[in-house]
């Protein structure tokens, strides 16, 4: 009997709010966490400007130690211990300082690169034949699963405790990793989620593509612009967040409070065949991850009431609402409704899919339908398949009672999570 | 520089990292960073790098490796002040 998992805890670091409350605003108020840096100007960067979380000292010092400080200069660390203490904490957990592992805890997440800041700091000593100077905390700060390291080590998680890269799919991954080992029994809780490293040396290769905006530098608020006619790439962002996940049983025993349940998903990849590449995606595998996703959580097409879409501004964009259509077989003014996150916080790279995973939940918890900034010109390629007004400009009050998530990365992977309301 | 000198300086460096404060609060000579102080093995060559930056020396790896105890420390300094 596999068992039922449910979401108790949920935290955030986004570049348009810091903290699950803050956040929470900042979805209904459809609020731009898109800067101008004069940083990027300098390096003759296209793009400009970015998402970047804002996180003062005073807030650092209530998550790491003074010692953990000394040194510490990987954004990703930051963002993803801060994301994932605080969705512990929201859970109702304690954090206990001694005694045993909670064996029945764990964590997966996940980044796409971690610690390039420091990692830049120990190459520059390397070089100058400085390799001594360079500390004791240069290795856990670059290696990849540092996050899940730095996080296992301040919560006390004794069962897997490990992180995935998927890049953009990262988190969603992570969510839906999380999900099966619980379904399966091996563990009650994991904390699930995903970070992303800001600034030049993450964003660069991506700027490098030419699949950034260059045009909105003076309008950074108006830059990330997902199912727009005039999108013209993706604003790359940063942050962190962060999903407790339960088994329902312990959460019951608990009294924890339910934001929702995850009923199910699907992880798959296009083999980059077809018109799958390193780059874009397999329509083909696209549509069968949404179909096994809806197959496995057991529900039928009809069922979704939003998408919470990859969309991130591209010419791809109609891709994707054109995939859904296939999958779900709606269409015009029976299509679900239809939002992304990005209009908002641009694209937080391997941080994106569980950012997106707790805006998700946020709006199956309140019942709203965040609105899509920027989106007033829809693209005329998007309104062929679907209805204007299935792609809401403000915020509106809905009823949802079941919401799909996807996420598309690099490497042609996909992943989609099925998240339905939960009623005691 | 004078012995108490250089044993306060000693002190607020290893502050940082020791974890037992018994061991902060009877701090001497005979005080060992493992043991006494229970700062991380890791830890130690961070103490390492900011007794180099705070007394402008350079401690080789064979003198940090005879270095347990807070008076090994003080010696090494005091060796590496005179023959820089």
């Amino acid at each position: 009997m596999k068992k039922r998992v449910v979401i108790t805890g949920m935290g955030v670091v986004a570049p348009n709010a810091v903290g699950l409350r803050d956040f929470g605003s900042a979805l209904r108020e459809m609020k731009s966490g898109i800067r101008f840096f004069p940083e990027l100007e300098k390096l003759k960067f296209s793009c400009q400007i970015g998402g970047k979380p804002e996180i003062s000292e005073d807030l650092l010092s209530n998550y790491f130690t003074p010692l953990q400080l000394r040194g510490l200069n990987s954004s990703g660390i930051v963002y993803g211990v801060v994301a994932g203490t605080d969705a512990w904490l929201d859970a109702g957990l304690e954090i206990q300082e001694n005694g045993s592992p909670d064996w029945d805890s764990g964590i997966i997440f996940g980044t796409g690169i971690l610690g390039v800041d420091k990692f830049r700091e120990a190459i520059q000593l390397i070089d100058q034949g400085k390799t001594r100077r360079l500390g004791s905390t240069s290795v856990v700060q670059t290696m990849a699963s540092g996050i899940s390291a730095y996080l296992g080590g301040i919560l006390g998680c004794g069962n897997q405790v490990t992180t995935n890269s998927s890049a953009c799919t990262t988190g969603t991954e992570a969510l839906l990793m999380g999900f099966e080992r619980i379904q399966n029994g091996k563990a009650k809780r994991m904390l699930v989620g995903s970070c992303s490293d800001h600034g030049p040396y993450v964003w660069g290769g991506f700027d490098a593509m030419r699949i950034l905006p260059s045009k909105y530098n003076k309008e950074p608020g108006q830059a990330s612009r997902p199912m727009s006619e005039t999108a013209s790439g993706f604003v790359p962002g940063s942050g962190a967040g962060a999903l407790l996940l339960e088994e329902l049983d312990s959460a019951i025993d608990r009294g924890a409070r339910i934001y929702c349940e995850v009923l199910g998903g699907d992880i798959n990849s296009g083999g980059q065949r077809g018109e799958g590449s390193m780059t874009a995606a397999n329509s083909e595998a696209v549509i069968r991850c949404i179909s096994k996703a809806l197959e496995n959580s057991e529900i039928e097409v009809s069922d979704i009431d939003v998408i919470n879409g990859h969309l991130t501004a591209t010419t791809r964009d109609s891709v994707e609402v054109e995939n859904w259509t296939k999958a779900l077989g709606r269409t015009a003014n029976d299509f679900p409704y239809i939002n992304s996150l990005k209009s908002m916080t641009g694209h937080c790279l391997s941080a994106a899919g569980s950012i997106e995973c707790v805006a998700s939940v946020l709006q199956i918890y309140n019942q709203y339908i965040f609105g899509n900034l920027n989106c007033e010109d829809k693209h005329p390629e998007i309104l062929d398949l679907i209805n204007p007004d299935k792609i809401p400009n403000n915020t509106i009050e809905q009823k949802i009672n079941v919401l799909a998530k996807a996420s598309f990365g690099f490497g042609d992977v996909n992943a989609v999570a099925i998240f339905k309301r939960y009623k005691s | 520089m004078s012995e108490k000198e250089i044993m306060d300086r000693l002190k607020s460096i290893v502050k940082p990292y020791a974890q037992r404060q018994e061991g902060l609060d009877n701090f001497e000579e005979s005080t060992d960073f493992i043991n006494d102080l229970e700062i991380n093995s890791a830890n130690l060559v961070d103490v390492v790098l900011d007794v180099e930056d705070e007394f402008n020396i350079e401690i080789d790896n064979d003198s940090m490796e005879g270095m347990l105890t807070v008076g090994d420390a003080k010696s090494i300094i005091q060796n590496k002040l005179k023959h820089p």
